[in-house]
């Protein structure tokens, strides 16, 4: 709609369904005084430092440290996601094996379990004796209490992100174009390239996003595994919380509303990425 | 040897261009096997090992030593908190889901995206950031942290904020699975009840909920499972006061930290199996045929 239908459209259309006033003003209400209070009272807070501090404490080693952690661990857990997640999707959109609904239903699980369960448990199993650990602990590859622990917890938690946007995108893929172009002599690597990428990139990069965005706010799976070591294994979310174990109010706030401003633009993303994939399937003609 | 293998893959690769589409050959049968393994491989290492894990560390002195985890007082505690928070959260949020599913879905108004972008916001936040916004307002230091001290009234480390910072996080599920629900159903019998007759609250009841029950089943057991297992918003705000303000992630938290691994687990085995019955009841909520997001 353009800005001018905006301004033009009525504040609310004629209906003849009662209830308007009774649930729009208990929504507005209830989210203004759980939600949006609280979040101005962060930001706010923020605000009571001056301009330095504020870019100082933002800005300081272990602050900046915490940042590439916390946003490269979620970087490459996405990317990660996004290949694996590809092909977990692939596989179960377009084969038939035994056992194929309950792996099915389980890729929702990393979204159901609490965060400590996960933390306690990957760290376990990925433990220098743990059940996976100890293959790659003579390989020289140390998981626990590294960055590559918090990376793959991040993985975990983004999996059912990836599978689940991928998914409906791969059975839009009409099998019928594939099979055309096969007929026509394109290889597997270019029909994938030339059909199946360009119909699933939408959701390939709306997986990769919310992956990410979820990745960068993480806190419960992540601190069991990660050792949080100061600029090393330290992510942003844990320095905020020890910056209020310590009172540090102002720093604590100043933080959260770097993370929150992170969250709106990856919100702003994830949501032009999404109206990109629908203008996509209506010009398809689907 | 080789360069005779080497012809057969020529011979097979040579085939399939041969061959009509959707037929089984070398090629298609080992990229189903490669995908299957890889997909299978990377689950196994990444999600079922974690959660078998729970359970063989949670039984791994034996089935009494288990049982015997949960008469620890400050266990029982911790399960009683955990329940009483979701008792309070759960209804909330539901009437808070319902009451905004309605207005969104029933009727047309301005800046209806902008209402839907901030009732998702606690989902693109921090749980971290959840429970911090809370410090701040009712914190020693937060804006209103005097005059609650003044009155003697505790919600930071106490259990207030653990309710707060629960609604906060688990805000948007009932709201997220009805709108879409609402929308695609459509008002046509509502309209139809009003015009004959029947008021708002009848046509509620007797209409708009039992189309939309399946959804808000799913949006309630997600509510509830999200309630229970929420650590770092509530972790901000409790204090960790063993007994008093641990709900069970807390508390798994801290028997781990104790080394007590079979407490920790044998908590956490009771968690995972209320998200293998969050998952079941999604799936008997899809055979409904209602497709959940």
């Amino acid at each position: 709609m353009s800005a001018a239908g905006v301004l033009t459209k009525p504040l609310r259309q004629p209906s003849v369904l009662p209830g308007f006033g009774l649930t729009f003003g208990f929504t507005t209400f209830f989210l203004s005084a759980i939600v949006l209070l609280p979040l101005a009272a962060l930001v706010l807070m923020a605000a009571r430092l001056s301009i330095s501090d504020f870019f100082n404490v933002i800005l300081d080693p272990r602050a900046v440290g915490s940042y590439r952690l916390s946003f490269g661990a979620a970087f490459l857990a996405a990317a990660i996601n996004a290949v694996f997640g590809f092909v977990i999707a692939w596989t179960l959109v377009r084969y038939e094996f035994p056992g194929k609904k309950i792996i099915d239903a389980l890729i929702d699980m990393p979204f159901a379990l609490p965060t400590a369960v996960s933390g306690i448990a990957l760290t376990t199993v990925f433990a220098q004796n743990g059940w996976v650990g100890q293959y790659l602990e003579p390989l020289g590859i140390k998981v626990a209490y590294t960055w590559i622990g918090v990376t793959v917890a991040l993985t975990l938690i983004g999996m059912p992100f990836m599978v689940r946007t991928v998914q409906p995108a791969l059975e839009e893929v009409q099998k019928d174009l594939e099979d055309a172009a096969e007929t026509l002599g394109a290889g597997r690597f270019h029909i994938f390239r030339r059909i199946i990428l360009p119909t699933v990139l939408p959701a390939l990069l709306t997986g990769f996003a919310l992956a990410f965005a979820r990745g960068v706010g993480e806190y419960g799976s992540v601190i069991f595994i990660s050792g949080n070591l100061p600029m090393k294994t330290e992510i942003t979310p844990l320095l905020i919380v020890i910056k209020l174990e310590e009172f540090d109010y102002k720093g604590a706030a100043a933080l959260g509303t770097v993370m929150l401003f992170i969250s709106f633009v990856m919100l702003l993303a994830i949501n032009l990425l999404q109206a990109w994939g629908r203008q996509r399937h209506v010009r398809s003609g689907r | 040897m080789a360069a005779r293998a080497k012809d057969v893959a020529k011979d097979v690769f040579m085939d399939e261009h041969a061959t009509r589409p959707g037929r089984d050959t070398f090629m298609t049968v080992f990229s189903r096997a490669l995908f299957i393994g890889i997909s299978l491989l990377f689950l196994a290492a990444l999600l079922f090992a974690p959660l078998a894990t729970v359970f063989a560390m949670a039984f791994e002195k034996g089935y009494a030593a288990y049982l015997e985890s949960f008469k620890d007082d400050a266990t029982a505690a911790a399960i009683r908190l955990t329940l009483m928070t979701a008792a309070i959260v759960v209804p909330l949020n539901t009437i808070f889901g319902l009451a905004a599913s309605y207005a969104i879905a029933k009727f047309e108004f301005r800046f209806k995206s902008f209402l839907i972008t901030l009732i998702d916001l606690p989902l693109a936040v921090s749980p971290v950031i959840s429970g911090m916004v809370y410090v701040l307002m009712f914190g020693l230091q937060g804006w209103f942290g005097v005059w609650l001290q003044d009155h003697d009234i505790s919600i930071i480390f106490a259990v207030p904020g653990i309710v707060l910072a629960t609604m906060f996080v688990t805000f948007p599920y009932v709201a997220r699975e009805l709108i879409p629900l609402m929308q695609q159903l459509g008002n046509d019998e509502e309209e139809a009840a009003i015009t004959l007759g029947a008021n708002g609250w009848v046509t509620f009841f007797r209409v708009t909920l039992p189309k939309v029950r399946w959804g808000l089943m799913y949006g309630v057991i997600l509510t509830n499972a999200r309630a229970m297992g929420e650590f770092g918003a509530v972790s901000v705000v409790s204090g960790h006061i063993r007994g008093v303000t641990n709900t069970m992630p807390l508390h798994i938290e801290i028997l781990y930290q104790e080394y007590n691994f079979v407490g920790a687990f044998a908590v956490a085995s009771l968690l995972t199996m209320l998200a293998v019955v969050t998952l079941i009841v999604k799936g008997l909520v899809e055979r409904q045929g209602y497709k959940g997001h």
